[in-house]
């Protein structure tokens, strides 16, 4: 038990003493949910228009007002003429471009019909498509308005509920993302290149010509990066719940306790790679590639799984943080209960004891 | 009982390629101070990694304090001291604390053993605070054989433990050595000095994997079959390409200050080597024999 402590003591104090490994464990978690929650996001806000109205009456005025009072939309520029237009989508400098036809309103009412033109700027087709639905919907509502009272003889009211996340908020699927990254690399990446750390100075050398069993250098290697890993859950969750008003649906000692769960597996795997490899180098980049790039492509919190074709899907089933962004979505998003996560956690409890068994396998008493 | 036995050990690196140990024997009493003496690339660390348990041998066995060290290596590493050649304590971690937590890897306290490391101690206390890897390479290499010494091991494997240490603090460093054989320590001791040797009750000249000989100091100067010599001039190097180009010299090397000679038939050249350099080289030069030094048997052996 002595020993036990002072091998923890030891690693607390290499990690304390190592302002890289800090700046790493504590900056990270909270740069990377700042970066998801306000740089990096896929929501269309703001979004510069310029309009073109060659009508000039009651009704296109009505309709740049809602544009404009919208917070999808900016109004970036009027124009005059259609060269202008151009311009500006050469220039960059609007997304979208309203042309109001002469004789607007007058087509309106007196034909019952009118167009509008919305010219979109496509390169980035997303973008292109968000946008031209909402300015639709403004358009839309606009026409509800106008019709009033009237009822059509033959109408299908869509109605629509977004579940789980009515505003559809890009954090509620980020956030579960960014745990899985952070979990992972911290507690794989951090423990594989803490142990190999040992082996290329030499003191793996002297520790096991001692009578210290060689499984005791390596749990008490793990168990310090447990604890950070479970501040860093909390930091995350408090980030996300203050911040980014991204509340916990489901039981938050479940979401603890699966995160456990995660950071176990995380770490069996982080021994496995310590097993394998020699040199701190070695061990970061085969963290960054077997662990970060999976992550962000596999887990689905990037990329719908369901698009993939059938091989990229089956792979993305080896990838532990799939289950883990799956558990996270279900329990805190959907506020589902441990009923509807057992079979993920299973298979992380099995993925657990996988990797453990085979760093066992791996873990040598001597130096070849 | 010997505490070291080695018994044709053979190990080769990247699938047989590189022979680090070729048909290794050898026997250390105990409380000996035996020392393997040989250039870097000899096959001293594999040789002490066998030992001390770290790697297996292809074939041939040992054993160390009578445990062999394939079978019992867990009982081997409960009494044998290992300082590998690279400095290997927490750079991080303090004097102290290095101390310390060696102290508890071994199962013991500094205060248990303190007899055995006091005067070394002694030495590094003013610095107890103090980084590992912000101290003196001789710091370094005391608080390494502190951190070996803390369980009173029965052997002590000390690979190149003066390699890149001050003149003062090697002497400090073997004055220790011979202490701890005082105390029944046996201790099996690597240099690239060739001076250092004779410090040691008995060495083993190891070249390429190979064991050259193995003796006393003396008893391996003494076997030493030429008269050797020693030349000095102003101009050294071209008194070397003089010396070299004499017929009848065997060999002629640079040793520091002075070149060692041999000559094919001992003193019958010496007149005619004399002589010979004076036509060539022309200005004065001092000649005097000397005793060969294990150096000038390493380069005979080899």
């Amino acid at each position: 038990m002595k020993l036990f402590l002072a091998f923890i003591t030891k690693e607390f104090k290499h990690i304390l003493r190592d302002t890289r490994t800090l700046i790493i464990l504590f900056g990270m978690p909270i740069v990377q949910i700042i970066l998801f929650g306000f740089a990096l996001t896929n929501e269309v806000k703001d979004s510069r228009i310029g309009i073109l109205d060659y009508s000039k009456d009651e009704a296109s005025q009505h309709i740049i007002h809602e544009l404009d009072a919208s917070r999808y939309f900016d109004i970036e520029a009027n124009f005059s003429n259609p060269q202008q237009i151009d311009q500006a989508f050469k220039e960059g400098k609007i997304r979208l471009a309203v042309v109001f036809p002469a004789n607007f309103r007058h087509s309106l009412f007196q034909q019952n019909t009118a167009s509008i033109q919305l010219i979109a700027d496509a390169s980035d087709p997303n973008t292109a498509t968000t946008v031209v639905n909402y300015a639709s919907s403004i358009l839309k509502s606009y026409q509800d308005e106008v019709l009033g009272e009237q009822t059509l003889p033959y109408t299908i009211q869509p109605e629509i509920r977004m579940l789980y996340n009515p505003q559809l908020k890009g954090a509620y699927n980020f956030v579960p993302g960014v745990m899985a990254m952070i979990l992972l690399l911290i507690s794989a990446m951090m423990t594989s290149i803490a142990i190999v750390r040992e082996k290329e100075l030499g003191t793996m050398e002297v520790l096991l010509v001692s009578p210290v069993p060689p499984i005791l250098v390596i749990v008490t290697k793990a168990i310090p990066y447990v604890l950070l890993s479970f501040i860093n859950v909390s930091t995350i969750l408090i980030l996300s719940v203050n911040l980014l008003d991204v509340p916990i649906q489901g039981s938050l000692l479940l979401l603890l306790g699966e995160s456990m769960l995660f950071i176990f597996a995380a770490l069996a795997l982080g021994l496995f790679i310590s097993t394998i490899t020699n040199s701190q180098q070695v061990a970061m980049l085969a963290s960054l590639m077997v662990l970060l790039l999976p992550t962000l492509i596999f887990s689905g919190f990037m990329f719908p799984i369901e698009n993939m074709p059938k091989p990229m899907q089956f792979i993305s089933n080896l990838i532990p943080s799939k289950w883990y962004f799956f558990i996270v979505r279900d329990v805190m998003i959907k506020g589902l209960g441990f009923k509807c996560v057992l079979k993920e956690s299973l298979i992380l409890v099995a993925m657990t004891i996988g990797f453990v068994l085979i760093a066992l396998k791996n873990y040598k008493t001597r130096l070849e | 009982m010997n505490a070291i036995i080695a018994n044709h050990l053979f190990k080769s690196f990247e699938k047989g390629k590189i022979k680090a140990l070729e048909d290794i024997s050898f026997e250390v009493k105990q409380a000996e101070l035996f020392g393997l003496i040989g250039p870097d690339g000899a096959g001293k660390t594999t040789l002490f990694r066998i030992l001390a348990t770290l790697l297996l041998a292809e074939s041939g066995d040992s054993s160390v304090d009578g445990l062999d060290v394939k079978k019992d290596y867990k009982a081997i590493r409960k009494r044998v001291g290992y300082m590998p050649g690279k400095f290997s304590l927490y750079q991080d971690l303090s004097v102290e604390e290095n101390l310390n937590f060696f102290a508890h890897v071994f199962g013991t306290t500094i205060e248990q053993n303190y007899h055995l490391i006091k005067d070394i101690y002694q030495q590094l206390e003013p610095f107890k605070t103090r980084k590992a890897g912000k101290l003196s390479g001789g710091m370094k290499q005391k608080l390494a054989l502190c951190c070996a010494l803390i369980h009173e091991p029965s052997v002590l494997f000390l690979d190149e433990p003066t390699t890149g240490v001050d003149p003062v603090s090697r002497k400090e460093f073997w004055e220790m050595l011979k202490y701890l054989k005082s105390e029944g320590i046996t201790i099996l001791v690597s240099t690239p000095y060739m001076d250092e040797a004779s410090l040691c009750d008995r060495v083993a000249l190891m070249q390429k994997g190979k064991i050259l000989d193995i003796d006393t100091p003396v008893g391996i100067i003494e076997k030493y079959p030429k008269k050797i010599w020693s030349i000095h001039a102003s101009n050294m190097y071209a008194l070397l390409q003089v010396a070299r180009a004499f017929p009848n010299t065997h060999t002629c090397f640079g040793f520091g200050e002075s070149h060692h000679l041999t000559l094919n038939h001992d003193a019958e050249d010496y007149d005619a080597f004399c002589q010979y350099v004076q036509e060539h080289y022309k200005e004065p030069f001092q000649i005097q024999e000397i005793t060969a030094t294990i150096e000038d048997c390493f380069m005979a052996l080899s």
